[in-house]
């Protein structure tokens, strides 16, 4: 009987585990080691694939692509800052200021957009921005402007992308911190006499301090691994790493140098994404729930 | 500052605009679309020159309305299949690896729980792109050693699938784990000393309370399927998905008939989104 128990417990133990293997290795794992190979190729003048450093040579030799890659880096942070401090007033709102009700409707306004998709929000920017869009129409209608203002194609625009499809990530898990902060220490902090400026940086910043680095992780992945809001929205100056890939890709398919820009993209990623866990003493299944 | 203290007028009014400019700056996008959608204007945006419904259903060559446009309907059908697919195959495999990696002991289980939450934190373009070489070299092998063209290895409806899959099945992993932390393991025990096998005690004792969890799941792996473009857009074959579509229309022949296809969109998400509000209410 024990002995038939255990069969009965191995046997559920490999239904579990083998679809989950399979998953893993030929989703995950086996393509990321043909991304880091084909990195390494390059095609001789023949046709064939031989080994070979030039992609990565090309990368560091060609000033656009290194520099595009610090300008995305770069901005990656610089939104993911904006995000934080765009989101933590809304968090803080919905979690200790709104009612039960109106917070419930605050969040399903917040959901929308995200359900809604990418695509459909950054073409509604598009609308709203363009040099005949809603923004100056309306403005040029009430008379603020004569001339319509260039928004639409530039970093401002991109930028504006970016916050729009990334800021409920940030929102999200702060609130889901916030909401475990007992309002009694907030309270006590007020009855001795504390500045808001210091019941904030002092007791509500360090607090929620797990979900804002939750938060940024999250955040910073989604905003430099974007392409839809550099490529619709910015300019022609806007480029943005994840276009160089593309352009590799899809337009002058070279994948080899595709391959190797996608694995400097990782590199750069998964280094900061580790930084910001180490910084912030987090674990990755954190950043997850 | 929170609800039991008292605050200024001045900060509640400051406070209060803020909160206000942030919703107007999340609303607007979509309430601009959703308007313009029944502007009688052949130009996406403003001046509003009268209402409409050509947008949907005109069938002139002018104006091809959302309901004549073939290539739309057909790349709706596609997304719509493909998501039921991607759906089906990451609720199945998220539940087992959250079943695995809650309930089961074994080595390397760190190496494999840090490989399962990877995706969230690989960019979808390279996801896109390692699969798309992965796939292709596989094709190039198949081909040199059995002489077989086989179209699973080329862009192509099904590696769209594979491709959303890898990645929804991550999240699926994590909602269900998520309820399944809050589930009473003597239940499972329980049922295990009344001589239920383990699989007996799964399947009728702790896939019963993951219930909402999964259904759930598999609600949001058919959004993430729906509206995913980074990694689709590498592996996309013949029959392009709707964010595929309308990608391309965007960048070369934007017509308000992208404003009724993003209202229906809007109109169909929120109304599901406020179903599932109100039906959280109820429930609580």
């Amino acid at each position: 009987m024990k002995n038939s128990n255990k069969n009965s417990f191995n046997s559920t133990f490999y239904l579990l585990i083998v679809p989950v293997l399979i998953w893993l290795i030929f989703m995950i794992v086996i393509p990321h080691i043909e991304l880091l190979i084909s990195s390494f190729q390059v095609e001789d003048d023949s046709g064939d694939l031989v080994y070979s450093f030039n992609n990565y040579i090309e990368f560091f030799s060609q000033k656009i692509y290194w520099l595009t890659f610090v300008k995305t880096a770069t901005y990656s942070i610089a939104v993911t800052f904006l995000a934080f401090v765009v989101a933590f007033p809304i968090a803080f709102y919905i979690t200790k200021i709104a009612s039960k009700n109106n917070a419930g409707f605050l969040i399903l306004l917040l959901v929308i957009p995200l359900w809604v998709g990418e695509l459909v929000t950054v073409y509604g920017w598009i609308v709203l921005l363009g040099d005949h869009g809603v923004i100056n129409h309306f403005m040029m209608s009430i008379g603020i402007i004569n001339e319509p203002i260039n928004m639409l194609y530039t970093d401002f625009s991109m930028v504006i992308g970016l916050l729009y499809m990334s800021v409920l990530f940030m929102v999200i898990p702060i609130m889901s911190t916030l909401e475990s902060l007992d309002d009694s220490l907030i309270e006590a902090a007020c009855d001795l006499g504390a500045s808001k400026w210091d019941i904030f940086t002092k007791i509500i910043i360090p607090y929620s301090m797990p979900g804002i680095a939750s938060g940024s992780i999250i955040v910073f992945m989604l905003v430099i691994g974007d392409y839809l809001a550099p490529n619709l929205l910015g300019g022609k100056n806007s480029l943005w790493f994840t276009e160089q890939i593309y352009n590799n890709f899809l337009t002058t398919f070279n994948w080899n140098e595709g391959a190797a820009f996608g694995f400097l993209l990782l590199m750069l990623s998964s280094g900061i994404i580790w930084l910001a866990l180490k910084l912030s003493g987090q674990n990755l299944d954190k950043v997850g729930s | 500052m929170i609800r039991s203290l008292p605050s200024s007028t001045f900060y509640r009014i400051a406070y209060g605009t803020y909160v206000l400019l942030f919703f107007t700056f999340l609303v607007m996008p979509l309430l601009a679309i959703s308007i313009l959608a029944f502007n009688d204007s052949n130009f996406i945006s403003l001046p509003w020159h009268g209402f409409t419904l050509d947008w949907f259903f005109s069938t002139t060559d002018e104006r091809q309305g959302f309901f004549s446009d073939e290539e739309l309907i057909a790349s709706i059908v596609t997304s719509i299949s493909t998501g039921f697919f991607v759906a089906i195959m990451s609720t199945l495999v998220g539940t087992l690896a959250a079943l695995l990696f809650e309930e089961e002991e074994f080595r390397l289980k760190g190496l494999l729980y840090f490989l399962a939450l990877a995706p969230l934190v690989i960019p979808g373009v390279i996801l896109g792109i390692s699969i798309l070489l992965t796939s292709t070299s596989a094709g190039n092998h198949i081909e040199d050693a059995f002489g077989l063209d086989v179209e699973l290895f080329r862009p192509s409806y099904w590696l769209v699938v594979l491709g959303q899959f890898s990645f929804a099945a991550t999240y699926v992993m994590l909602l269900v784990s998520a309820r399944l932390k809050k589930f009473d393991r003597t239940l499972e025990e329980a049922a295990l000393s009344l001589k239920a096998t383990r699989l007996e005690s799964i399947w009728y004792v702790t896939l019963p309370f993951l219930r909402p969890a999964i259904i759930g799941a598999f609600v949001i792996a058919f959004i993430l399927s729906f509206s995913n473009i980074n990694t689709t857009i590498f592996l996309v074959g013949s029959d392009p998905t709707l964010p595929i579509d309308l990608y391309s229309r965007i960048r070369f022949s934007s017509t308000p008939v992208l404003n009724a296809v993003s209202f229906l969109i809007v109109l169909t998400i929120s109304s599901l989104a406020i179903i599932n509000f109100f039906a959280n209410r109820s429930s609580k």
